[in-house]
């Protein structure tokens, strides 16, 4: 009976994510319109706040690049959207990203945690305006038009660049590089003394999640439509995966998924609702959690999952 | 030679608006360790209240420094109290506390930016104060642009001369070295952070109404003076107040050098050097 309910417990994870996907995949058939733009809206948001938590949680060197990844893949589509078909512009979008995130790695992450924080976040800033001096200078317009594609395809595309993310997740988390990059985070020399080339393995990492952000970007630029410098490097889109994974709790993977998901629900609801006054609802909300939700909302359900059914346990 | 000469005062009067921000900037990450993303915010609010005053009740734009400067230190002294004071105990570690609080200032900058979008709306204001021509060995500038400099000049030694020599800026610079031990030779450690962020906002703010004074201010001012303060900052050393000084005027030269030749291009130009910096000496011009 016990090796029973063990193999039960095992499988009790897979078969519920298998019964979501097939929901999710069935969505745009039972409900479309609405339903579909805001379930990929938040499928977005949770692309950037998993790939942001693969890098920045066991390494923990704070990355405030996102945004940049981000709008490299949004240009790479509007560049190249016209003239090749869409799988290629998201997969160019997806390695143009990695690209830069190479390079930038190479430059910073041999530096202190704060600095690289600060780079980055002066990254975005940097090359939004070099593609507006660009663009103004050589090709003498501001923005670009793109064409537009039906909302499933977009809805398909972002979930299958999801599934991708959190198959590699996965993988990355049970394999030995998963360990050698926790042990990076908890202390970085010792890791060198182990023999763990500690620069190159942060340098890879930090381009696989550049990868997906890259790819996210390459398809939200259809959805959008029209593009320029501004709304592709919006440094929102730095701060927000960063924000929703803490918001959700950095513990568990599914704590930034659950962050993502709650966080980019409301921020919909907010900005249709009270347009004037959502920065500062979002912002009291943001502040309220950092604050008195230190391990997010898993933390919070922990707790709760503690005093409801741990009663008669000590809690230690 | 009279070309040399425009641009090199034009970089110093830049300057002395890039030394303000990035010592204000510079003291709370240095001392109170909040790297304050919100920094550009105070800078848009003293803009704005400057401006305000001036159209409004006619207040003289100089005069109102009496009012944006204790104003904003208030704002960021209570911001500490209640907000940074109450992260730095519930984080276990100085790298938690740091990238938490980073976060946090950026919900400030959502806050403070809607807060203010409701109160001025988004258009860009600018007044006419002191607009005379003034001739400086051929050279010929704008009277409000060098008064911004020697405010920025004036300010900024008054304020190393409070750090270096008083009571006061002795405990600061003992909780910047260790607010541990500090705390146990008798500082009261939580009023000298919060001491040090109220300043930090009141130099921002300072800026805003110097900045009033000769660029249109807006609502959605605040990041790209955040952006320029992180790489004076860097640039004179994380956490030196003499090296945000210098790399301030340094930046403002390369400024002015860079516009003469394009001016779109000189974020681009800041970039590179903070980039070719990170690369040769990370630790900044005063640092160790």
């Amino acid at each position: 009976m016990n090796a029973v309910g063990v193999d039960l417990k095992k499988l009790r994870a897979p078969a519920l994510l298998l019964v979501l996907l097939l929901l999710l995949i069935a969505l745009p058939h039972a409900r479309p319109g609405y339903a579909v733009v805001l379930v990929y809206t938040i499928l977005m948001y949770i692309v950037l706040t998993v790939s942001w938590v693969l890098f920045s949680a066991p390494t923990g060197y704070v990355s405030l690049a996102p945004a940049a990844f981000f709008g490299v893949g949004i240009y790479t589509s509007a560049i190249l959207g016209m003239k090749l078909p869409l799988p290629v512009v998201i997969c160019i979008g997806g390695l143009a990203s990695a690209f830069l995130a190479l390079l930038v790695g190479a430059l910073t992450l041999r530096l202190k945690g704060i600095y690289f924080a600060i780079f980055t976040f002066g990254l975005v800033e940097l090359i939004k305006h070099f593609v507006l001096w660009y663009e103004l200078k050589y090709t003498g317009t501001r923005g670009r038009f793109l064409l537009p594609v039906g909302n499933n395809t977009i809805y398909y595309v972002m979930l299958a660049i999801l599934v991708a993310l959190l198959l590699t997740t996965y993988f990355i988390k049970r394999s030995k590089y998963g360990l050698a990059l926790q042990s990076i985070g908890e202390d970085e020399e010792a890791a060198a003394h182990t023999g763990i080339n500690v620069t190159l393995l942060k340098i890879i990492t930090f381009a696989i999640s550049a990868v997906f952000t890259g790819a996210a970007g390459a398809i939200w630029a259809i959805r959008l439509t029209y593009i320029d410098p501004y709304i592709a490097f919006d440094v929102n889109n730095s701060f927000m995966p960063v924000l929703m994974a803490i918001f959700g709790g950095l513990g568990q993977l599914y704590g930034p998924i659950l962050g993502a998901v709650v966080f980019s629900f409301l921020r919909e609801v907010l900005i249709t609702r009270f347009p004037y006054y959502y920065m500062l609802l979002i912002g009291t909300i943001l502040l309220v959690s950092i604050l008195y939700l230190p391990n997010g909302l898993v933390g919070l359900i922990q707790r709760w999952r503690r005093r409801i059914w741990g009663g008669q346990h000590a809690n230690t | 030679m009279v070309t040399f000469l425009n641009i090199v005062i034009a970089g110093l009067l830049l300057g002395g608006l890039y030394a303000l921000i990035a010592m204000g900037l510079s003291l709370q990450y240095g001392v109170a360790r909040v790297l304050n993303v919100s920094h550009g915010e105070f800078i848009m609010l003293g803009g704005l209240i400057t401006w305000t005053l001036y159209t409004a009740f006619g207040v003289n734009p100089l005069l109102s420094l009496a009012i944006c400067g204790p104003l904003t230190f208030l704002l960021g002294f209570i911001i500490h109290r209640t907000v940074f004071k109450r992260l730095l105990t519930s984080s276990e570690s100085r790298g938690v506390f740091e990238s938490n609080s980073m976060l946090a200032s950026f919900s400030l900058l959502f806050i403070i930016q809607n807060i203010a979008s409701i109160a001025w709306g988004p258009e860009i204001r600018g007044y006419s104060y002191l607009r005379v021509p003034v001739n400086l060995a051929g050279a010929v500038f704008g009277a409000n642009r060098l008064m911004t400099l020697g405010f920025a000049v004036v300010i900024g030694v008054a304020f190393y001369l409070f750090i270096a020599r008083t009571r006061t800026g002795k405990a600061i610079r003992a909780a910047a070295q260790d607010p541990a031990a500090a705390g146990l030779m008798g500082v009261n450690i939580d009023r000298v952070l919060a001491l040090c962020f109220g300043l930090g906002a009141a130099l921002a703010g300072t800026a805003g109404m110097l900045i009033s004074l000769c660029y249109p201010v807006h609502v959605a001012m605040g990041l790209e003076y955040t952006v320029i303060a992180l790489i004076v900052v860097v640039l004179g050393g994380l956490g030196s107040i003499p090296g945000s000084f210098i790399g301030g005027f340094a930046l403002g030269i390369i400024g002015s050098v860079v516009t003469n030749i394009d001016p779109s291009l000189s974020l681009i130009a800041y970039y590179l050097i903070f980039v070719l910096l990170l690369l040769v000496k990370p630790t900044g011009i005063m640092g160790r």
